[in-house]
């Protein structure tokens, strides 16, 4: 008798036997010590302090870091001042704008330099690096750089102006990438710089540095001074800062709103998010499933905006639980710097034991875990890409922010039922739509309430795009026009110009 | 000496979800002018007070929000009419209320001009500060502004009417709906444009108005968890600092309106609208569904 289509379970067996396809070490040069960035010239820190920075995929130490005190980030930032008041402001924008697509040309030809330290600095596949961030980060400064001569036309009726001193703080998972979507619009509208990458992933940043040396940009117009949150909080609370750049964590976000509330400084808060993607009955599946997976996987699911709320219409629940099932047994999960990697290094020891306090709790609250069969490795920060299902709404996998590759999934019924669900949350970065219907797709895109919304596919990220989010997701846009506007004074009545 | 007809005073209540309740504490004060003569017995707002409008404007942002924005413009517009034929009696009340009659009949003029300005704003913003996005993959993605959600105003406290109109007509025009604490020592015109409202097609629970002191009621207007941004104009930096502090517990968007001058033609633009709006990008694949990031 023939076999029932619908009865062959498809066999993934070959998928993890790939031979090995390593990117070469070689490609880079990393220094065995790094200083901060401050004026144009690497110069020792005055706190004469040096912390480790390692590889989450090997747990060797890669390099040393400098750790700046509060001494260094007020020499930055009178550097940083020096250069607004003499140089940056007074230079004509289009050279400005010329400045920034040096920059942007540097990285490409550095690309693959950049691409093998992201990836040995903070665990990421050599695919996502490569293919990703250092492209993302390049084009970025492209697209910025134009608009420095065109800044009138962005805002119509306004005379825009810098406002000064960008003190700018960036996380650990896009650390490239998160430099150029700080750097870029802030130097197009007029601004001078001081930045601060995460201690975990310092060196692109560093190596940025380093290109923005050779580009010969005014020394003090980019600085970058490395450290842990004691000297990003030196940063926020130094008074000759103008506005505050922040990508982190919610919590972080709102310590630095409280900060700078007695100030006229402005900020920027891109914060956490815990995304709902949603699959109805009509929606293509084996895309869907792929959307999903890409949502919560892209990164070791380090991602803001990652997918990490799964609501699937009851309908199709068994279809699309098993469909997801069997991809995650096909991701490879192991050496980052391996060209046939998924999923890389969880960045840090620290973070890899907040995602296992959450499996732990998601347990706990009852819900179910499955996790990929996959062999992780013996060393380093690895984590089994894993899914719970029997989720209730109000379980703390479904509600808090893990930034991990776990993804929760739930069910509803009907369209109202999943707006609803998707907006109980006191986030609201993004969310992801999966339907074949147009009318829905836009019941769905309208009412959700998130800045960034996919709708039949996930992640997708681009210079032109802007990228923010509503309630506790933060405020402010970075990309595209929309991202200019945090640069800029516009109303000289409104002390805290939204737009 | 005969007696003349007695004047039939009017109770100010304060206004919630489309009613005219007194507030739920029972208190009150008395409004005063300059020479020190009582105005009115004006409802003093409790925190209560606050919640219950915070509830009432919650409840009406789901439809307010998703009304055609032309329909929000026919609204503000008849907003402007019902100020116009009650003119006489906003003159009337600025007037008691310290102002001068040229100047009183001035405020109520440019009110009534900036509620027609707003109300042709509601259908336009959105194409100028809309953008279709050229990004370099096969998708098409577009961003357009959305309006913030429930807004809490602390009014100016010099310009009674005036500042008011200008500050929530920015407000309701671009979708968001908004609890309103009027000028403390010059609440009558507020009061009385809130009764303009509710004769004038605004959904109830859209502008919530309390009267009372900001000393007091600022706090929740700051700390309120559903209320996504707020709008102060004193130039007061303990205030502003509070409301800062207190605003970000659930992340508000905080707007310091305190140079504002609301006669002067910077007292009205679209970038005010602007400011309780936030982006939303929306991506769709232009040929392949799906299309993910590199790397799957």
């Amino acid at each position: 008798m023939a076999t029932k289509n619908n009865t062959l379970k498809l066999k993934f067996d070959s998928a993890r036997n790939l031979a090995p396809a390593p990117e070469s070490k070689n490609a880079a040069t990393i220094a065995s010590r790094y200083d901060l960035f401050v004026n144009g010239k690497f110069e020792k820190p005055l706190s004469r302090k040096y912390f480790g920075s390692i590889n989450p995929a090997t747990e060797e130490k890669l390099s040393e870091i400098a750790d700046a005190n509060a001494a260094d980030v007020d020499k930055a930032v009178k550097a940083a001042r020096v250069a607004y008041d003499r140089t940056w402001k007074k230079m004509p924008a289009k050279e400005r704008g010329k400045y920034i697509f040096r920059i942007a040309r540097m990285i490409q030809e550095k690309a693959r330099e950049l691409s093998v330290i992201e990836t040995l600095d903070g665990g990421k596949p050599i695919r996502e690096s490569r293919d990703f961030d250092v492209p993302t980060a390049a084009n970025h400064f492209f697209y910025y750089a134009g608009w420095a001569d065109k800044l009138p036309f962005a805002f119509p009726g306004k005379d825009p102006e810098p406002l000064g001193v960008a003190g700018q703080i960036i996380p650990w998972n896009f650390p490239l990438m998160m430099a150029a979507w700080k750097i870029a619009p802030s130097l197009a509208t007029g601004n001078t710089v001081v930045l601060k990458p995460a201690e975990n992933t310092s060196l692109t940043a560093l190596k940025l540095a380093e290109i923005i040396q050779e580009a010969d940009l005014p020394p003090g117009v980019v600085n970058i001074i490395t450290g842990t949150g004691a000297t990003g909080a030196a940063l926020v609370n130094h008074a000759d800062i103008n506005k505050i750049a922040f990508t982190g964590s919610t919590d972080v976000g709102k310590i630095i709103q409280r900060a700078i509330a007695g100030t006229n400084k402005k900020a920027t808060l891109e914060l956490g998010g815990k995304a709902a993607n949603i699959i109805f009955d009509d929606a293509p599946l084996d895309q869907a499933v792929e959307g999903v997976i890409n949502g919560i996987f892209f990164n070791q699911g380090h991602v803001c905006c990652a997918g990490s709320r799964l609501y699937v219409q009851e309908s199709v629940y068994k279809q699309v639980l098993r469909k997801l099932k069997d991809r995650l047994e096909t991701l490879i999960v192991g050496d980052p710097m391996d060209k046939n990697t998924d999923i890389g290094a969880i960045n840090s020891k620290e973070q890899l034991n907040t995602i296992n306090k959450y499996l732990k709790i998601g347990q706990q609250e009852g819900a179910e875990m499955y996790q990929s069969s996959v062999d992780i490795p013996g060393k380093g920060f690895f984590c089994r890409p894993t899914i719970f299902t029997n989720v209730a709404q109000s379980s703390r996998i479904s509600q808090e922010e893990i930034f991990g590759p776990v993804l929760t999934i739930q069910t509803f019924r009907t369209d109202d039922e999943v707006i609803e669900k998707a907006n109980n949350t006191p986030y609201g970065l993004s969310a992801g739509v999966w339907t074949d219907k147009g009318s829905k797709i836009f019941n769905l895109t309208t009412k959700l309430r998130a800045g960034v919304v996919w709708a039949n596919t996930y992640n997708q990220f681009d210079p032109t795009s802007p990228f923010g989010g509503y309630k506790e997701s933060g405020y402010g846009r970075e990309g595209g026009l929309h991202g200019l506007a945090p640069y800029l004074n516009l109303d000289k009545d409104c002390s805290f110009n939204r737009w | 000496m005969a007696i003349s007809r007695l004047e039939v005073l009017k109770t100010y209540k304060i206004y919630i979800g489309g009613k005219f309740p007194r507030t739920e504490s029972g208190r009150y004060y008395t409004a005063v002018n300059k020479k020190k003569e009582a105005l009115a017995n004006v409802c003093l707002s409790s925190r209560k007070d606050v919640r219950d409008a915070v509830i009432a404007a919650r409840t009406a942002f789901g439809d307010w929000s998703s009304r055609a924005s032309f329909n929000r413009g026919q609204i503000l517009y008849r907003i402007a009419e019902m100020l116009e034929s009650r003119k006489a009696q906003f003159v009337d009340e600025l007037i008691r209320q310290n102002s001068t009659t040229i100047a009183a009949e001035k405020e109520v003029e440019l009110s009534i001009d900036r509620l027609i300005y707003y109300a042709g704003w509601c259908d336009k913003f959105q194409q100028i500060f809309s953008s279709v996005n050229p990004v370099a993959s096969s998708h098409f993605n577009f961003s357009v502004p959305e309006p913030t959600g429930v807004v809490s105003v602390i009014a100016p406290q010099d310009s009674s009417l005036l500042g008011l109109v200008s500050i929530v007509a920015p407000v309701i025009a671009g979708g968001n709906t908004c609890v309103v604490l009027a000028a403390f020592e010059k609440p009558l015109c507020a009061v009385t444009f809130a009764e303009v409202i509710n004769s004038s097609d605004v959904p109830g629970g859209v502008i919530n108005l309390l009267t009372g002191n900001p000393e007091e009621l600022l706090p929740y207007f700051a700390d309120h968890m559903d209320v996504n941004a707020i709008i102060y104009c004193e130039k007061n930096a303990a205030e502003t600092k509070l409301i800062k502090e207190k605003a970000a517990l659930n992340l508000k968007r905080v707007l310091v309106y305190d140079k504002t001058n609301w006669v002067s033609e910077d007292g009205q633009s679209p970038y005010f609208i602007m400011n309780l709006q936030e982006v939303k990008t929306t991506w769709h694949p232009v040929e392949n569904i799906g299309g993910s990031a590199p790397g799957y």
